[in-house]
């Protein structure tokens, strides 16, 4: 039986909490408002007493997976333990009942957080200049190609491409077309890094910048960055550091030593802030210091022991969210940092790149590598050889659901037939990395014995596999539609 | 596990990271600290703050100090929500997907929609993707938008102008409200849509119905920003004919958290679905004909689409938008209505208290407001702020922070958890300081302003 919806649940008059009563002379809207103005019926929505709130979204809840569970090795988004302290610190009520628009002397507090947070960040990337105010890692994208744009601008030089590596997530291309540049794409060779010759012949005077995921998403690190950074430099162009597979080089490399103009910081994954079903996520935005005008607005500053946000700013893009972004996401990165310090946050990615190694290790006697070699945070494997034997990536995915772990990322990067992208993380302990990996060989050893088992799971799930088909083509997409439809498929 | 990997050392694995880009030894950052040390320091930076746990928080703007049931954070805070991702594997993701098809169909029935996706950044950034829709949709790229939309709202419409898929003209307003006649005499065709607030940044109520006309005569889609606490009050913007329906789901359960993490809610007509940004779960069934949900139109997305997506919107408000859904289901229909009604009439309490008071007015006359208003004093809005503050008050909003002109005019914003206490309160501290502002030379007052 499926968990009926809030609207099946509902009977008419029950409810949950209850507000005091009104104790001041009421008018009445309709004295107050139009009449045309106000809504004729109320609105339909559900009526549930609290207990039975409590149970639908609780039993709803159960059907998910989640880190707290078991494994979630879904590459380039580093699913990492989240330490429950970072949530107690956020429901401070000094901050979680904190309006954005208060008089600056009543929110130093807060202002503190995220200097603080700027600081370390700054520390941990090599990198002078800072926002917090982006969401999300493609708001951060969207952010710096909106800066590139005024840059080239200011120099009275418009360009019109910025360049892409056809590993890149999607995100990178939807950007640049989103501020108006063309794509332009430079293929992977054969060791899974740019194609330097190739590079260099998409590096014109039209380039606006480039967009590098480091280490890329095949887990391979761009060795050659240092003579990308020239190449782009050269052309008067700018280099990005999409920070998706930041959890590479935490205080093991310098994004600021390699050359990059912009990089971005997904607190969710590197920082550990909770994924939350798909967000809310942190994006952070560092900058070399001569692009630093740009950056959006407000800026905080810091005069001896003030804090204070600065708009006089004519050269910023502007601003991209209504206030200073995810202050909450901010105040768990920060308690995060807080509790590694210095000394645990160098440990990160060396960790994390142990990790990796070791079930690569694992797996490649039943699984073909993109690449072979050391990886770092992460790798990709092809399900190429278990096609032959007709079970393809997806059903291998399928599969380990049955084991109660969550699947890597399949059929990405695009370049990668069949492709299973697996990112371990540090906080997986060597048992857990063990059972992952036996889980992944008993699968292939199915693909021998029992190939149609492997197409059939998941069997073991609160559902079976789902038509995704039938769900695009016959639209369903409220309870309100539902009903449309005469009742539930 | 070195011995597994083959590798001699833990440096060979990543020898491939030239020397001269590697950090050497541990970062130059402070020790690690025990949980009870970094609990203390952020109760410490907490106490710097002037919260509304311990201060009667008037201020509003878009952001309000709504009730939030102790449920919901329970339920908000379970790993099961908490630590999971987006629903990529959809048999093990059932709890996000059906939360989201339920948060879809509340939307859609707050804002008289026909379909909602699973939500956006926040309010502003929803308001830029919606001209970027309209843009596209009606192939015209003028987006004329109101000056009573909030000034936040309108920097972000304006950045994400600059990427060049639209252009942004500003709409006056006439005694509080949007001017309609000026759609009508903004001159040349090219207008792709009206953004109108409802209500607006200064509380006001709009005629949605008379903006939506104004806007289809002139060839563009009517796009309404709206706050979902007084949709449960007020004509939603779907009857009015609105095309697009965007705004921020803070109110709705969402704490205030110095302004984030918010939630932006997406809702339009169906005959826009493939030009929809964001998430959008869908219901179907599995191999054995049992009813389940997937994220569905992924073709419009940029991990599919790439350079050809609706939106490069990745990673949204997931969390928020499950708080949004929680908040609803506990509230329900008569909950809302509770709530708006109580806002309403704790604020229009205030503001006839305070336009009682000499020397202060009501800066937008008898125009209808829903829970926000201006008051104009007869001196500085920020020093008033500032005195209130030793009453324990957070008076509200200078308007002077966005326009220099207003220095007397104050946005005061009053939710159902004011007490009749606190209202009073507010009432006696400014019509004490009003007094002091009048025996004070009317010079200095003027000077200040």
């Amino acid at each position: 039986m499926s968990e009926l919806t809030l609207r099946e649940l509902s009977v008419p008059g029950h409810r949950g909490p209850r507000l005091m009563p009104l104790d001041v002379p009421a008018q009445g809207a309709e004295r107050v408002i139009p009449k045309d103005r106000l809504r004729r019926a109320a609105p339909a929505l559900a009526e549930v007493s609290e207990p039975v709130a409590v149970r639908h979204f609780v039993n709803l809840s159960t059907l998910n997976h989640h880190i707290d569970k078991a494994i979630y090795p879904l590459g380039s988004c580093t699913m990492k333990y989240n330490p429950k302290l970072n949530d107690e610190v956020a429901r401070i009520a000094g901050f979680a009942m904190l309006h954005p628009l208060q008089p600056e002397e009543t929110s130093q507090g807060a202002m503190a957080v995220i200097w603080e947070l700027q600081d370390w960040l700054k520390t941990v990337m090599g990198m002078p200049a800072i926002t917090t105010q982006p969401v999300a890692g493609a708001q951060c994208e969207l952010t710096a190609i909106l800066m590139t744009r005024a840059y080239h601008r200011d120099r009275g030089d418009a360009r019109e491409e910025v360049i892409v590596p056809d590993s890149a997530h999607g995100t990178n291309p939807s950007t640049v077309h989103q501020v108006g540049y063309r794509v332009v794409t430079v293929p992977s060779g054969p060791d899974g890094r740019v194609e330097m010759d190739a590079l260099r012949n998409a590096i014109t005077k039209k380039t606006a910048a480039m967009m590098l995921t480091n280490p890329n998403t095949l887990g391979i690190f761009e060795t050659h960055v240092g003579e990308i950074a020239r190449l782009v430099h050269e052309a008067g162009a700018l280099l990005y550091l999409d920070g998706a597979n930041l959890n590479a080089m935490v205080g093991l490399a310098n994004p600021g030593a390699m050359g990059f103009d912009f990089a971005h910081i997904n607190l969710h994954k590197t920082f550990s802030t909770p994924h939350g079903t798909g967000g809310p996520g942190g994006g952070v935005l560092c900058t070399r210091q001569e692009l630093e005008p740009y950056l959006p607005l407000p800026v905080l500053e810091k005069n001896g022991e003030r804090y204070s946000w600065s708009y006089e700013r004519p050269r910023s893009i502007g601003r991209v969210h209504s206030h200073y972004g995810n202050f909450g996401i901010l105040l768990r990165a920060l308690c995060y940092m807080r509790t590694l310090g210095g000394t645990g946050i160098s440990e990160v990615s060396r960790e994390a790149i142990l990790n990796a190694n070791y079930l690569k290790a694992r797996l490649v006697e039943a699984y073909a590598p993109s690449h072979p070699g050391y990886c770092m945070h992460e790798f990709v494997l092809s399900a190429s050889r278990q096609k032959a034997r007709g079970v393809k990536a997806l059903d291998v995915a399928k599969r380990l659901l049955d084991f109660g772990m969550h699947a890597p990322t399949t059929y990405f990067p695009l370049i990668v037939d069949e492709a299973l992208m697996i990112e371990p993380t540090e906080t997986e302990t060597k048992a857990s990395l063990d059972s992952f990996a036996e889980a992944m060989l008993t699968i292939d050893r199915e693909t021998i014995e029992d190939p149609a088992r492997v197409k059939a799971a998941p069997t073991k799930t609160p559902v079976r596999r789902l038509d995704e088909a039938r769900a695009a083509r016959r639209l369903e997409l409220s309870w309100q539609d539902t009903e449309a439809h005469g009742g539930a498929a | 596990m070195l011995e597994r990997i083959g590798a001699p050392n833990l440096e060979s694995l990543w020898a491939s990271i030239p020397e001269e880009f590697r950090v050497t030894g541990p970062l130059p950052l402070p020790a690690p600290l025990a949980e009870y040390e970094i609990a203390r320091k952020f109760e410490q930076w907490g106490e710097r703050n002037a919260d509304a746990s311990r201060y009667a928080c008037f201020l509003g703007g878009g952001i309000y100090d709504h009730f939030i049931p102790a449920a919901l954070r329970s339920i908000i805070s379970r790993s099961e929500f908490a630590t999971a991702y987006t629903p990529y594997q959809p048999e093990v993701s059932q709890g996000t997907l059906q939360v989201m098809f339920e948060y879809q169909s509340l939307i859609r029935e707050l804002t008289g929609m026909e379909v909602a996706n699973a939500s956006m950044y926040d309010g502003a950034t929803a308001a830029a993707e919606a001209a970027h829709l309209a843009a596209g949709a009606t192939g015209r790229t003028r987006v004329l938008v109101s000056a009573g939309l909030h000034p936040h709202y309108r920097e972000v419409l304006r950045t994400y102008a600059s990427a060049g898929g639209f252009t942004v003209e500003d709409l006056p307003l006439a005694g509080g409200r949007t001017s309609a006649a000026s759609i009508a005499r903004a001159e040349g065709p090219q207008i792709g849509a009206v953004i109108w607030p409802q209500p607006n940044f200064e509380g006001i109520v709009e005629d949605g119905k008379v903006l939506t006309e104004a806007a289809h005569a002139a060839g563009g889609y009517s796009i309404a920003v709206a706050d979902p606490v007084a949709l449960a009050i007020l004509t939603p913007p779907g009857e009015d004919g609105a095309d697009i329906v965007v705004g921020e789901g803070q109110p709705i359960g969402v704490p205030m958290s110095y302004g984030g993490p918010l939630v932006g809610f997406f809702a339009i007509r169906k005959t826009d679905v493939r030009r929809l940004p964001g998430r959008l779960a869908g219901a179907t069934v599995d191999l054995d004909g049992k009813r389940g949900y997937v994220l569905t139109l992924q073709t419009r997305e940029q991990h599919i689409r790439r350079e050809r997506a609706t939106s490069n919107i990745c990673t949204n408000q997931g969390l928020m938008s499950i708080a949004n859904t929680v908040h609803l289901a506990l509230l329900g229909a008569q909950g809302m209505r509770d709530v708006a009604t109580q806002c309403l009439e704790r604020a229009h309490y205030l503001a006839g208290r305070l336009a009682e008071i000499p020397g202060i007015t009501l800066a937008n006359g008898d125009a209808p407001y829903f829970r926000e208003f201006v008051v104009r004093l007869p001196g500085s809005a920020e020093a008033f702020a500032r005195a209130a503050l030793e009453r324990k008050i957070l008076a509200g909003i200078p308007l002077a922070r966005f326009d220099r002109a207003r220095g007397k005019d104050l946005l005061v914003a009053v939710t159902e958890k004011r007490s009749r206490e606190e209202l009073d309160r507010y009432v006696e501290t400014a019509a004490q300081w009003a007094r002091t502002a009048a025996a004070k030379a009317p010079a200095e007052a003027a000077c200040r302003s």
